[in-house]
């Protein structure tokens, strides 16, 4: 008898179309988070696979902080075109015209912390009780240790001592009125992965992931794209550079790196020689060993 | 490329989270900023190296405590294949969290300190392997620095591991001396070591036989989902999602729909654009059925000429995971795979003390009890006995009071 075995790539993509297909089956509400990166460009393409031709048992949300790339906006829209799926947009700046949230203050103010409060508010408004997302374990080490159903009270905080057992490829959804769920499809994929499964299914991305010449400043240490949204002063050398964009957030948080991979293959091999991790370009886990999990905790993605 | 995916039995004092930060770190798997935060943390080994224990300690308080409370999963890659660990607590308290990193692993790392050699926690880890029906086991012998790298303390560990292996039913045993500390044989072979003619831990987890044959027998598909666009020009869709949980389904197959019983014959098989003939274990698909009949999320798909159990009550090895201990007049939930039905415990019959792995007359199940009972559940169920099928072998039961999972159940039997 032949012996038969799943390429890696194929057992984490039917993984993760199994995780989607329950959240349709035990959830009433829910809701696929979009932030315009390639982790959750690559959860509508495993949406695609679970559920068409069918249309998705949930709309895509967005939290716009307002200060995104261009390039992740107009990705977003076009996309949201070509498969034909109902999107809801989160803003945050509504949260600060309605007194909600105040903008940070100062040289490295940033949006990011300030878009858990929209998240939480679109969920409650909308009564979503699952909110799918693409984050990965082996970007940090607090999300290691989540569960791919993880849930959050109805403060939408996660209580790292009190997750559920999670057994064999059983998911138990079962929440109270006001909680809610996150779930998390691509847990078990690396970042490389990620990028060998966009070039397999030949995915399209947004233009920020590719190497491109852009204004920047140097900030600790890290390149961040000149912009309306971050504060600058004399003390900023504004520089001409080739780089690219390992994730795609908030323009006041995200770094970018040198590079002059413009197609996908470079992009791979770079990635796969590089020697720093993909959230070692974020200045929101900086702060402390622990920012991640205090995050969480507080009802970040 | 596959993937493997495997989990670590023993305690920080066994060296556990060094072996794994050693697998990481001699397999250039640790990055520079995360190399860069080790070595600005205070923690160091006596001698001032890096403690690669930190790599996977994840949360503030297991930190602060230097232990591991939750399963904690990382991942590597050589060149021959792809790896999943599972870092998973071994004192006694995180029996439960063991067991959720065990429950999806092929393969178990059993670590015992060469000095201590086979005590109490090595037999409730080897239990554990046993009582999951993981495939392979590894026993690796850390500390051998501390022995002097003496082949004499190997044997009589060995020999006295192979004992507890053969009355424990553990099937594929493989022991090798290490060093996680020194990274003798973790990934480079030893240089103290001559008389260990083995391989390397990493070689030995790169060439591992993990895969299975096709098995027509065990054809189980559980529906998760009923695909039906009720669009005009797909006005007669019906395709019914899932994942084949065990076995291979083929075009033309004729298949049963448990509960109803009601046959049909497999049209056309689906994944996304792809129509392929045949489908396996693992993967997600959607199976199209010549007759039009009522199914829905719940129901299993089975290969007709080899029907699952069928019953309502069933003898259970459980493990209990919640505070709150087992209560036997109440209602619990029960979730078999895309099934969800409620159940009562009819009986106790057991309890194991799972240091000395005798059985005992119970009366009360509380966290982490391991043990044998009776349920009853509202629906029949259709299932495999674990030991023929884990996939369809196993189920968790929920306290619809606070919605927790409170047990992971393994079919054992029909019970009368």
């Amino acid at each position: 008898m032949s012996k038969y075995n799943l390429d890696y790539l194929d057992e984490l993509e039917a993984e993760a179309i199994h995780i989607l297909r329950e959240v349709a089956g035990q959830f009433e509400k829910p809701a696929l988070l979009f932030s315009g990166g390639k982790d959750s460009i690559t959860l509508v393409r495993l949406a695609e696979k679970a559920f068409r031709p069918g249309k998705f048992p949930f709309p895509l949300v967005h939290i716009d902080t307002g200060h995104n790339f261009e390039e992740t906006i107009t990705y977003r829209d076009k996309m949201i075109e070509r498969i034909g799926e109902k999107l809801i947009v989160g803003s945050v700046q509504d949260s600060i015209d309605q007194g909600k949230v105040v903008e940070q203050k100062g040289k490295n103010a940033s949006r990011n912390s300030l878009q858990t409060v929209t998240l939480l508010d679109t969920i409650a408004a909308h009564g979503f009780d699952a909110c799918i997302g693409g984050a990965r374990r082996d970007e940090e080490k607090a999300r290691a240790k989540e569960r791919i159903f993880s849930v959050r009270d109805e403060f939408g905080q996660w209580d790292p001592k009190r997750q559920r057992p999670e057994l064999w490829n059983i998911y138990n959804g079962k929440i109270h009125k006001g909680e809610n769920v996150r779930v998390f499809p691509i847990s078990n994929w690396t970042e490389l992965d990620v990028w060998n499964y966009i070039r397999r299914e030949n995915i399209e991305l947004p233009s920020i992931y590719f190497a491109h010449e852009r204004d920047v400043i140097t900030r600790n240490g890290q390149l961040m794209a000149a912009s309306p949204f971050l504060n600058m002063d004399e003390e900023d050398i504004v520089e001409h550079k080739k780089v690219r964009f390992r994730t795609v957030g908030d323009m006041s948080c995200t770094a970018a790196v040198e590079s002059d991979a413009d197609q996908l293959e470079d992009i791979i091999a770079e990635i796969s020689a590089s020697k720093i991790s993909e959230r070692g370009a974020r200045m929101d886990d900086k702060v402390s060993e622990a920012a991640m999990e205090d995050r969480k905790k507080g009802g970040y993605f | 490329m596959n993937l493997l995916k495997f989990f670590t039995a023993g305690s920080v004092d066994d060296g556990k989270s060094t072996l794994i930060g050693r697998l990481l770190y001699d397999t250039d798997s640790i990055l520079a900023d995360q190399l860069e935060a080790l070595q600005q943390s205070n923690r160091k080994n006596d001698d001032g190296s890096i403690d690669l224990a930190i790599l996977t300690d994840g949360l503030r308080a297991e930190r602060e405590q230097g232990i591991t409370i939750d399963v904690a999963y990382k991942y590597f890659q050589t060149e021959k294949r792809k790896f999943i660990i599972a870092d998973t607590p071994g004192h006694i308290q995180y029996t439960r969290n063991m067991i959720t990193g065990a429950s999806t692993a092929k393969l178990a790392i059993i670590l015992i300190d060469a000095r201590n050699g086979v005590i109490e926690q090595t037999i409730r880890h080897s239990y554990l392997v046993s009582l999951l029906g993981i495939e392979h086991v590894v026993v690796c012998l850390n500390k051998m620095d501390m022995v002097d790298f003496s082949e004499e303390v190997f044997n009589t560990i060995t020999d006295r591991y192979k004992t507890l292996a053969a009355d424990l039913s553990l099937k594929d045993v493989t022991f090798i001396p290490i060093s996680a500390l020194k990274g003798d044989n973790v990934v480079n072979e030893s240089e103290h070591m001559p008389w260990y003619k083995g391989q390397s831990l990493l070689h030995f987890l790169e060439n591992v036989d993990v895969e299975t044959g096709p098995d027509y027998n065990l054809a189980r598909m559980p529906v998760q989902w009923v695909v039906r666009p009720q669009t005009d020009e797909l006005h007669d869709y019906r395709g019914y999602a899932g994942r084949v949980l065990s076995g291979s389904f083929n075009v033309n197959d004729k298949v049963t729909v448990l509960p109803s019983g009601t046959s049909s014959v497999i049209e056309r098989i689906e994944i996304f654009d792809q129509t392929p003939s045949e489908v396996h274990a693992g993967q997600s698909v959607t199976l199209h059925l010549k007759d039009n009949i009522d199914i829905s999320r719940g129901d299993v798909l089975v290969n007709s000429d080899h029907l699952p159990q069928n019953s309502q009550l069933i003898e259970a090895d459980v493990c209990w995971m919640d505070k709150r201990p087992l209560d036997e007049s109440i209602t619990y939930l029960l979730q078999h795979n895309s099934k969800v039905t409620k159940c009562k415990v009819r009986e106790i019959i057991h309890k194991v003390d799972i240091n000395t792995l005798e059985k005992q007359e119970a009366y009360d199940f509380k966290l982490n009890d391991i043990g044998r009972i009776v349920i009853k559940t509202a629906d029949a169920l259709a299932f495999d006995f674990y030991t023929d099928n884990k996939a369809n072998g196993a189920a968790i039961l929920i306290d619809s009071r606070t919605n927790l999972t409170v047990a992971a159940l393994m079919f054992r039997a029909i019970a009368d």
